[in-house]
């Protein structure tokens, strides 16, 4: 029983890692950039989502819609301006560009909001669901619904529409796609879109679970969900909802039964035997080298 | 691109390797001129130690990312085993070397060698694995390195050394001293390192970098990093070669390491986080790859750049990120790159007319 309820919490940790892992592979997919800002979009996501339930005294679904919105326009915004003149660029100069991206919106949120902690209000119900001796928390519930309505989504979106067809051509083939007519700038931003809108959700559940908003709050979860997104294969979207529960189970039960210091350690020594006997990750496709 | 990284490191007149070793020797000489009349102040003083060990650890990194071509997120994990390695070290010869000099080149040896190790043995797995994978790796085992040295405990009195793991089960006798203490790192180290050592140790890293560059050894390397396949039915042994220049850069970042944990009286485990590699990385970048010079300037100027913005207060960091941006937005403008493009070649001409004139 107690096993259960730790692999059910670890669910939950990994629903919320899955969403964020989401934004990492579609972008990595699509552009082939590691988008080193994206933990920091989830950071301002918290903050729009607090002040519109604080402040404006918002109920919990129009706040969360704004702050999708505002992360959204934001994640875009930050693609025209900081990426898109880098196309023809190393992958280094993206790099370290999306780190000065990631810089200045932690020292921005630091001026704005001030480096104090703010206290999430617990908007999502406390209560618990009991079976026999087994307790879910509903937080937990919805964290996991809300992760497998978005990745049925997300998939629909992908396989069903002619944008989705579109971003799996450009993945495949950026050059193609543009000769069959596709616009890729188009297409890069609508990622970019989702991918933002998605960490604004995954940054109301985190901080339902962990309640409390301040300007770096982004970065570990950030560095979690890059992990979970590369042990799922990195550009494969299963791969990145496979890999996020993975780590989030493996994280909670190292802290349940190993111990609690070590379970950063443990998370990340599993990511590294996994990639060594799968080199493109779990989900990833092997490349295979022309000579 | 890479065919221009080469055409830089293959220049036949070594322009590089001159110019970073006098940018080195005409740094320290003036610097040290101004801190004896008195014209430093306090808060630059205080930055020149850490300036040389960024500069040491960047030079590895350098290595690593441009001349074997392999993006290390862990520089920083590298440098956390050489300060507490140093700083144990140098903890526990207190009694024995009481001097100063010979106590800090054994502590910094030590530092490099177990950096170099360990580089050694995170280099076995990770050399197998290519591109953003090898990239997530070395970021994770730097995660590793942070978390396992925060949970380390390690004492020692007249009986010996104590080493406890996740709880402080050391229990010392009258007189013993806790060289690691957990999450608070090490605390009442004696700071021994200096100026003069830091230059000391960037000339011996410019040395063994420049030599194994100019090497064959060195030429292997950039073969693998070119074209792996080709270079392998060259009859070149990849995973030796990866692992030189590998070991080179994460012995170069425990000395590096070894020196900064000298510089300060207390050292906590988070000093050397995953923010701390970008960090590394980013000076490596903005320098140029492949140009050591280029690695040095940008590593002094960025470590300034923060202090230098103080009087602007709480928008200086910001500042530093937009600086950061326009940078790398400015470097790879299509117009400025043919602009400095042409820049070059004229200048180049006149450098030839002037030759054939002298002949």
């Amino acid at each position: 029983m107690e096993f259960l309820s730790y692999l059910i919490n670890g669910l939950g940790l990994g629903s919320v890692y899955a969403i964020i892992a989401l934004g990492y592979t579609m972008v990595y997919g699509i552009a082939k950039m590691l988008n080193f800002a994206h933990g920091d979009v989830i950071m301002i996501g918290a903050y729009v989502a607090f002040f519109a339930l604080t402040n404006f005294g918002l109920p919990l679904i129009p706040a969360v819609l704004l702050s999708v919105i505002v992360c959204t326009v934001l994640g875009v915004t930050i693609e025209r301006l900081a990426y898109k003149p880098l196309r023809q660029a190393s992958s280094l100069s993206v790099l370290i560009t999306a780190i000065g991206v990631s810089y200045f919106l932690q020292n921005g949120a630091q001026l704005l909001w001030s480096s104090a902690t703010k206290v999430f209000p617990a908007v999502i119900s406390n209560g618990s669901l009991n079976i026999g001796s087994l307790q879910i928390s509903y937080l937990t519930l919805i964290t996991i619904c809300v992760c497998i309505l978005v990745m049925a989504a997300l998939t629909l979106f992908i396989n069903r529409t002619s944008t989705g067809r579109a971003m799996r051509a450009c993945s495949e083939d950026k050059g193609a796609a543009a000769l069959m007519g596709i616009n890729v700038n188009f297409i890069i931003s609508v990622t970019f879109a989702i991918g933002s809108g998605l960490a604004a959700i995954a940054s109301v559940l985190l901080c339902s679970t962990y309640p409390s908003v301040f300007p770096t709050l982004g970065a570990m979860p950030g560095i979690k969900a890059f992990t979970a997104a590369v042990f799922g294969g990195i550009g494969s979207i299963p791969g990145a909802f496979l890999g996020g529960l993975l780590l989030g189970v493996i994280e909670i039960l190292a802290k349940a039964y190993i111990s609690t210091q070590l379970s950063d350690a443990i998370v990340f020594a599993v990511l590294i035997v996994v990639l060594l006997i799968k080199p493109t990750g779990l989900l990833g496709r092997k490349l295979s080298e022309k000579v | 691109m890479k065919n221009k990284k080469q055409l830089f490191i293959f220049d036949p007149a070594y322009r590089g390797r001159t110019a970073s070793f006098t940018l080195v020797i005409a740094a320290y000489v003036i610097l040290q001129a101004l801190r004896s009349s008195g014209n430093l102040s306090s808060l630059f003083a205080s930055l020149l130690v850490p300036v040389t060990c960024y500069i040491v650890a960047a030079i590895g990194l350098n290595l690593n990312v441009s001349v074997s071509g392999e993006l290390n997120l862990g520089q920083a994990g590298f440098m956390s085993v050489g300060a507490f390695t140093a700083v144990c070290v140098s903890g526990r010869l207190v009694a024995a070397v009481s001097a100063g000099i010979p106590r800090l080149i054994i502590s910094i040896l030590c530092g490099a060698v177990i950096a170099a190790l360990f580089g050694f043995a995170i280099g076995v797995p990770v050399l197998k694995l290519q591109g953003d994978y090898l990239a997530i790796v070395t970021l994770a085992f730097g995660q590793i390195i942070k978390s396992l040295i925060t949970n380390m405990y390690l004492g020692f009195d007249e009986n010996g050394f104590q080493f406890s793991f996740v709880e402080n089960k050391c229990s010392l006798a009258p007189g013993g001293k806790m060289l690691l203490n957990g999450p608070m790192g090490a605390t009442g180290t004696q700071r021994i390192a200096n100026f003069t050592a830091g230059t000391v140790l960037i000339i011996i890293a410019l040395i063994i970098v420049y030599n194994l560059i100019y090497s064959k050894s060195g030429r292997a390397i950039m073969a693998c990093r070119d074209n792996r396949i080709a270079a392998e039915l060259t009859g070149i042994h990849i995973a030796n070669t990866k692992m030189l220049s590998f070991v080179v850069s994460a012995g170069l970042a425990g000395a590096a390491g070894a020196l900064y944990g000298l510089n300060y009286s207390t050292l906590v485990p988070n000093k050397f986080d995953f923010n701390t590699s970008i960090l590394i990385l980013v000076y490596v970048v903005l320098g140029g790859l492949g140009n050591m010079t280029g690695t040095i300037i940008s590593t002094i100027v960025l470590v300034l750049l923060p202090e230098l913005l103080r009087s602007l207060q709480d928008y200086r960091m910001l500042i530093y990120a937009i600086v950061l941006i326009l940078i790398m937005l400015i470097t790879n403008n299509e117009k400025v790159k043919t602009m400095t493009k042409s820049l070059r070649s004229r200048f180049a001409a006149g450098r030839g007319a002037d030759k054939k004139e002298a002949a």
